[in-house]
């Protein structure tokens, strides 16, 4: 493997794992959020990056080869469609009535 | 990096599992269909880097219909929640 090659892995390594790392962030999200807009905002925030550099990582990881325009093609209809699907729950969900989550302020307490 | 490719891999299917508690305990039904979209965004992936693990370039194309398809389902799913209505013009 030429210097060349092992950069690119390298670099892909790094990319995988901080994408690997905001898909377990997005999940916690999912998980921990008290109301369902925050989970909406959390998760398909973390879900469009984490695609996004892990399929990042794997088209450096593919170098110059046909395949990577699909991967490239993927990585940015993920990057397109996340956020859309993420307005459309939120969209519907306040259409039918779900209201946001407050906490209540007792004597003036930060909400 | 095959070891590596592996490693995420199954991370991921461990992380997508998690997100099924929230497909089962969400109490709104669109919380079901949120996790089921990101449910799917993280198989998609999964399946790219299954491409390259198994050396098969085709499974790249599979991950892109999926992800097309987890697309139309969550926007006609949320569709169907707004208007209890799926054809006619949109609003």
């Amino acid at each position: 493997m030429s210097v060349w090659d092992s950069i690119r892995y390298a670099v892909a390594a790094v990319l995988m794992s901080i994408g690997a790392f905001f898909f377990l962030v997005g999940t916690l999200g999912l998980l921990r959020f008290p109301d369902f807009y925050s989970r909406t905002h959390g998760a398909t925030k973390c879900d469009t990056v984490g695609a996004g550099s892990i399929l990042g990582g794997l088209a450096l990881l593919r170098g110059f080869e046909p395949d990577v325009l699909k991967i490239v093609a993927i990585a940015s209809l993920v990057l397109l469609t996340s956020p859309t699907a993420g307005h459309a729950l939120a969209r519907a969900a306040y259409r039918t009535g779900l209201r946001p989550w407050t906490r209540r302020i007792e004597g003036g307490g930060q909400t | 990096m095959v070891v590596f490719l592996w490693g995420v891999a199954v991370f991921l299917l461990a992380v997508a599992s998690i997100c099924l508690y929230r497909a089962y305990m969400g109490p709104t039904a669109l919380d079901r269909v949120l996790a089921v979209n990101v449910i799917g965004t993280k198989t998609m992936v999964l399946l790219v880097m299954l491409a390259f693990v198994f050396g098969r370039p085709l499974y790249i194309d599979v991950a892109l219909v999926y992800a097309l398809l987890n697309f139309v389902t969550t926007v006609v799913a949320t569709r169907c929640f707004e208007t209890g209505v799926l054809e006619g013009d949109w609003q």
